[in-house]
């Protein structure tokens, strides 16, 4: 039997949702084609075969969360050429870093009868925190179309490019009327990044920021638009929803809290 | 003596992760543990203080593979809380959207994630190199529902268009109707595809259960105000808590749920069937009747592979049927007169029902939030399917006694993620 020389590919799960792995199950025109140009060497949500070490590819979903995965994700490094990380739990902690700054052993006792039972961190932590990551796809969930890019790019051997520009970008070239200046609707948009093809103005709705923040996200700009359309608390909460930990997004939150005693 | 341990450190193709633990002492299961290691997340806690408008989309982040059944759970169960009627045409709306979600879901676990238990692959990719066809059949079905979560629902994926009270934004009609060549072809491929899966090799087994499903008078069920069961429940959703209770046990991080009688029931497609086949259309009913399925029949774990085709099959035909008849509503949504209160909200997400109850504040914040999902109420189930085939798998060799005892819970199309609230098998001998 002749050597598999393809490039192993690994698919690994923290704290998430299984969407953003799913997304590679979703995309049903080229699931088979990039099947057939790796080797799947660990993806448990899609088959029973394991083969071992060293990866090519690290996929990683989710976030950090106990004591254990913190203990995982560094195997996972060591035995990876290239770690990327895939959605909003594995780049910047996800919806469940909304415990971060809460009383983690309440919520426990919250959810479960018997809180003893967990073994759980106070924080949810990206996987950057932990161990060097190569590339992040953002999103919540990822876009498919930028897995395959990602995944088609690293095949033919050149560098992914992922632009980093904000939501509003992509609704000057979807056409789309600004919501937050024209109709003064409260839009994350202006500090988001893009990648989502506009997705929330074009459904008509303001953007809550799914894919965290740009490279150059500017909240302190966006502070007053943003006052003038809706309650502080209601901006607060809108930074804390998908990425609420991600830095920017946590200062946009402050400054509305900020702006809020200042009246 | 002889003992025998079934030990999986991490079920394959279920959605989340968990490990499935048996030991086998003459014949006998003494321990069946599904282990369900996935991180707790918290959600019912931090939806505490949050505006009842962000509920549909935190709490679809609980499952990347029924968001949808999430966010209907969610948006019902508010709208039960401020005495929202949210009219005909934007129910049916909703109705084809979950014909989106259980299509692709379905599809998913049936060509990817099942199928290749009962033709002896690891995974849908190998399968795919002997039954091309069949595959690249299933993924086209699979696409058809996720066309609809996108165009509808905005994304796949944690759809952005679902509001309580309705939509942010109503389909032009020519958007849907784009749709049609897809889903009638999907519906050709479904049919064929029930006929070749009625062909498999399904274990003799039946379960005796009590079955729940929410009931939706003139339909086959996805979202209702009421739920009903196979031993005569017939109740209003205000009398879930008492009906049913969560208890957690050591080797979970998901909550198993029960009757408050104590009892084990079900919740999923074989509910669904017994208990509302009659409300099948004629395609789906057509098909039933050509593979010759029975309730009786259905009631046999392995068999909910055919029943989730033929359910798929009724999605498929209802969702042709809506895109047909669609004409863009009057106004995309109701708008919620905010008042404190306490609400309750059930559909079926692809799995089994999924409950949500709030408590609301009169400015609308969430005071106190239950979730309970599908698999959180088929953990029991799950385990006693293995306690009753112990003695069947405790004469296989220890791989097939694995790969079987793995099949039995892949027969739930459990997600681990949505209940973490999942299976490592172990078989040792002495």
């Amino acid at each position: 039997m002749t050597e598999d020389r393809r490039p192993k590919l690994a698919v690994w799960k923290f704290a998430s949702c299984d969407g953003c792995q799913l997304s590679l199950l979703d995309c049903e025109d080229e699931l088979l084609m990039v099947a057939g140009a790796v080797q799947i060497a660990q993806f448990t949500e899609a088959t029973r075969t394991v083969l071992p070490g060293p990866y090519d590819i690290s996929l990683v979903e989710g976030s950090i969360t106990t004591p254990h995965d913190a203990e995982r994700i560094r195997e996972i490094r060591r035995s990876s050429k290239l770690l990327i990380t895939i959605g909003a739990c594995a780049t910047a902690g996800g919806v469940q870093a909304l415990r971060n700054t809460a009383d983690v052993a309440e919520m426990a006792r919250a959810v479960y009868p018997h809180p003893e039972y967990l073994d759980v961190l106070a924080t949810s932590t990206p996987i950057a925190d932990h161990v060097d990551v190569d590339l992040e796809l953002r999103g919540c969930p990822i876009d498919k179309g930028q897995l395959l890019h990602v995944l088609t790019s690293l095949l033919a051997g050149r560098p992914p490019q992922i632009r980093d520009e904000p939501v509003c970008v992509s609704c000057k070239r979807a056409g789309v009327t600004c919501i937050l200046v024209a109709e003064g609707r409260a839009c994350l948009g202006p500090v988001t990044h893009g990648g989502c093809g506009a997705l929330c103005p074009r459904y008509d709705r303001g953007c809550f920021g799914c894919y965290g923040p740009a490279g150059d996200a500017n909240p302190e700009a966006l502070a007053r638009p943003l006052a003038a359309v809706a309650q502080p608390e209601q901006v607060a909460r809108l930074y804390s929803t998908i990425n609420p930990r991600a830095e920017a997004f946590e200062r946009g939150r402050r400054l509305a809290v900020l702006g809020q005693e200042e009246t | 003596m002889t003992t025998q341990k079934i030990d999986v450190s991490a079920l394959a193709r279920v959605e989340g992760e968990g490990g499935l633990h048996i030991t086998i002492v003459d014949g006998v299961a003494e321990k069946v543990e599904m282990e369900i290691f996935e991180p707790p997340r918290f959600f019912e806690a931090f939806l505490r203080g949050r505006h009842f408008m962000e509920v549909p989309d935190i709490t679809a982040r609980i499952c990347g593979i029924c968001p949808v059944a999430y966010q209907m759970s969610a948006c019902t169960a508010l709208e039960d809380a401020f005495g929202v009627e949210v009219p005909e045409e934007l129910q049916g709306l909703r109705r084809l959207l979950y014909c989106g979600e259980w299509i692709e879901s379905h599809a998913l676990h049936m060509f990817m994630l099942h199928a290749p238990d009962f033709l002896g692959f690891p995974d849908g990719i190998a399968m795919a190199e002997v039954h091309r066809d069949r595959v690249a059949a299933g993924l086209t079905i699979k696409k058809a529902g996720n066309r609809i979560v996108q165009v509808l629902g905005g994304r796949e994926i944690h759809p952005i268009n679902v509001r309580v009270g309705g939509f942010y934004r109503l389909p032009r009609r020519e958007e849907l109707v784009a749709l049609l060549p897809e889903l009638e072809q999907a519906r050709d491929a479904m049919r064929a595809a029930l006929v070749w899966m009625a062909e498999f090799d399904f274990p003799e087994f039946t379960q005796d259960l009590e079955l729940v499903a929410v009931h939706e008078p003139g339909h086959y069920p996805f979202i209702g105000r009421r739920l009903r069961s196979t031993r005569g429940k017939d109740i209003a959703l205000d009398a879930w808590p008492d009906t049913f209770a969560e208890e957690q046990v050591r080797h979970s991080t998901a909550l198993h749920a029960r009757t408050t009688d104590g009892d084990t029931y079900l919740c999923g497609p074989a509910a669904r069937f017994a208990l509302h086949h009659t409300e099948l259309s004629e395609v789906p009913r057509a098909a039933v009747a050509s593979i010759g399925l029975t309730p009786e029949q259905a009631a046999n774990p392995f068999r909910s592979l055919l029943v989730r085709g033929v359910e798929t099959l009724s999605a498929l035909d209802e969702a042709c049927a809506r895109v047909e008849a669609y004409r863009r509503p009057s106004a995309p949504f109701v708008e919620p007169q905010v008042r404190a209160g306490e609400g309750h909200g059930a559909s079926e997400a692809p799995r089994g029902t999924l409950y949500h109850r709030y408590r609301v504040d009169d400015e609308g914040l969430i005071e106190e939030a239950t979730i309970v999902p599908p698999t959180s109420q088929n953990l029991r189930a799950m385990e006693d399917d293995i306690r009753k085939l112990a003695p069947m798998l405790a004469e296989m060799p220890l791989v097939e006694a694995t790969h079987r005892a793995e099949q039995a819970i892949r027969n739930y199309d459990p997600c681990i993620s949505c209940a973490t609230h999942f299976v490592d098998l172990r078989i040792e001998r002495s």
